[in-house]
């Protein structure tokens, strides 16, 4: 079991260094959860659009960040909340290009796609909470022992 | 952490010329304000050199989100305003990946494999110029 | 459970059982040895199915002598899990179904049983129920362990054999400086389709390939799954800079795709590799030229 001291983690979101902050963070635990190259691109990627949407849409916010295990499976949840306007139309928000923030409008639904399980739990007025979980594929068991 | 000046800061971005095209070359994680630092950087560098092609490469770069794909696309944009042809070359198998799965697939940006590639591309305009090579080494 | 007034409680005929097993471990591994279960294991000398049948049997001990009867995760089945796993993979290598494996462990009870009635026929009628049923329910558990542990191995082989058949599955060919190739063969699903694209995409890298043709000849139907799959690996490579040629859509193929409405759009296709394989070197500026008639007459 790889031990979750780099893993276990919550990092202000408050400027445009937290975010590399957060990338960085991101790529170290799920390079040391044993995340392929191409899983840890995507996480980071994912957690970059959705850092960068706790900054601008919802004022800064945290990132937790923590291990988690399902039976033999084990992943990496992060969780990004803010205290922001929270989202009026989440399905809207959802929705490839759709943008309040003048980006390319891909990032919640972008995100989405990047990773295995996506939450959004948003009350208007009162912030934005988006929990996303990736897995790690379970790791073919080494061969001898038979 | 005492890596916080080793990876935190990238502000200074190369820009190259060499002969009629731009060289850029980027390298680690790009702060958002870097990365539009730069657009305006290049923009003004095609306008001010008349160069008629900027390769940007990538190829040391991990991640691309949609903050810098929009950066890059809009920088070949700029630069076709100015009559200058943008290649980025070099990116990363994952980092391809990640962009298809995130939904930008960037369809106006000419694409090369390695910043040779891109710059061939730009001074051979003709996809034949290299045609015969074959033919004289069979015939 | 006091319903019925037992004769002893369940934690002492457990606690019976368990002496009992200790007291006769060498017998009963004796008669095991005989089984088909450990017999047809431990082909080589009987010593070893004895020695064997001897540790199972002490692990049930063990097992009763914690009064868990019932319980596939107890600790005295810890040391003979291993065993045991050897022992069922050994038999559906075999060729022996899971059910009869089932029934090879539960053979192990009635010579058991025997022993036990013999022992015990001295005792009241009621109490050597007793130890007979918390004999029952340990050798079912047994059973329980067996079968689960024979499953999680058959389980781990799966995975084994999955991975293994995605890496053959999917070998990068090059075709001439700067194409490569990947001929698909069989159905691509989800975890397939990614392996395909990583594959590809870092063979596009080694080999500095400007042409990548996906052969889906030996694909025998395409989805609307497996035909997005194809775009974004398309996609990925043209970001990387190099151009995705799909080759060897068969008619039925093509009809289903049209019929699915799907649109390959700008993706560009060719009816064989060899169509595929012109394509690109047409692209590189590469010609063909056959030889004069005269040269190849020679040969």
């Amino acid at each position: 079991m790889p031990s979750s001291t780099a893993v276990e983690a919550s990092l202000p979101i408050q400027s445009e260094m937290d975010l590399a902050w957060v990338r960085q963070h991101v790529r170290q635990a799920a390079a040391q959860l044993g995340f392929g190259l191409v899983a840890q691109t995507k996480l980071v990627t994912a957690a970059s659009e959705l850092a960068r949407n706790t900054l601008v849409h919802g004022g800064g916010g945290r990132m937790e960040s923590a291990a988690v295990t399902r039976g033999q499976a084990h992943g990496l949840r992060l969780v990004f909340s803010d205290e922001g306007p929270g989202i009026a139309d989440l399905d809207r928000a959802l929705t490839d290009g759709y943008t309040s923030g003048g980006g390319l409008g891909m990032g919640l639904g972008g995100a989405r796609r990047l990773v295995h399980e996506f939450a959004v739990d948003s009350t208007p007025g009162s912030g934005t909470k988006v929990t996303v979980v990736c897995w790690v594929t379970p790791p073919p068991r080494p061969y001898g022992g038979l | 952490m005492s890596d916080r000046l080793q990876h935190g800061v990238t502000s200074h971005v190369p820009v190259l010329r060499l002969g009629e095209v731009l060289l850029v070359t980027l390298q680690g994680d790009l702060h958002d304000s870097d990365a539009q630092q730069l657009q305006q950087d290049i923009c003004e560098a095609v306008a001010n050199s008349g160069v008629t092609g900027v390769v940007i490469d990538i190829s040391g770069v991990e991640i691309v989100d949609s903050f810098l794909g929009r950066v890059l696309a809009e920088i070949a944009a700029n630069a076709s305003l100015l009559a200058a042809r943008t290649v980025v070359a070099g990116m990363r198998p994952a980092v391809a990946i990640t962009l298809v799965e995130l939904g930008l697939t960037l369809p106006g940006l000419r694409t090369a494999l390695t910043t040779e590639a891109a710059m061939e591309l730009l001074t051979h305009h003709d996809p034949a110029a290299g045609r015969g090579r074959l033919s004289q080494e069979l015939g | 459970m006091p319903e019925h007034q037992a004769a002893v409680s369940e934690g002492t005929s457990a606690r019976q059982v368990a002496e009992f097993l200790y007291r006769h471990s060498e017998r009963i591994a004796q008669r095991w040895a005989d089984e088909p279960l450990f017999r047809s294991v431990f082909t080589v000398s009987r010593d070893e199915a004895v020695e064997a049948a001897r540790a199972v049997a002490e692990a049930l001990a063990r097992v009763a002598e914690s009064e868990r009867v019932h319980d596939t995760d107890a600790t005295g089945f810890v040391v003979v899990r291993e065993q045991l796993a050897r022992m069922a993979a050994a038999r559906s290598r075999a060729g022996a179904s899971m059910a009869q494996v089932s029934g090879e462990v539960e053979a192990l009870r009635p010579p058991v049983a025997s022993l036990l009635v013999e022992e015990c026929a001295d005792l009241p009628a009621d109490e050597v129920r007793e130890y007979a049923t918390a004999l029952t329910v340990l050798m079912g558990t047994l059973r329980l362990v067996v079968l689960d542990t024979a499953l999680s191995e058959g389980q781990a082989l799966i995975e084994r054999q999955q991975l293994q058949l995605l890496e053959v599955a999917t070998p990068v060919i090059r075709l001439w400086d700067g194409v490569v190739a990947v001929p698909l063969i069989g159905t691509l699903d989800s975890a397939r389709s990614q392996v395909v694209m990583e594959t590809l995409l870092e063979a596009i890298v080694e080999q500095h390939a400007r042409f990548a043709i996906l052969d889906i000849t030996g694909v025998p139907t395409v989805d609307s799954l497996v035909a997005q799959h194809l775009m974004k690996t398309v996609a990925a490579a043209r970001l990387m800079g190099a151009e995705c040629v799909v080759s060897g859509i068969r008619p039925a193929i093509a009809q289903t795709i049209v019929h699915l409405g799907l649109d390959l759009g700008t993706v560009v296709t060719r009816a064989s590799l060899a169509d595929a394989l012109a394509y690109a070197l047409h692209e590189l500026g590469v010609g063909i030229v056959a030889p004069a008639s005269g040269g190849a007459g020679a040969r």
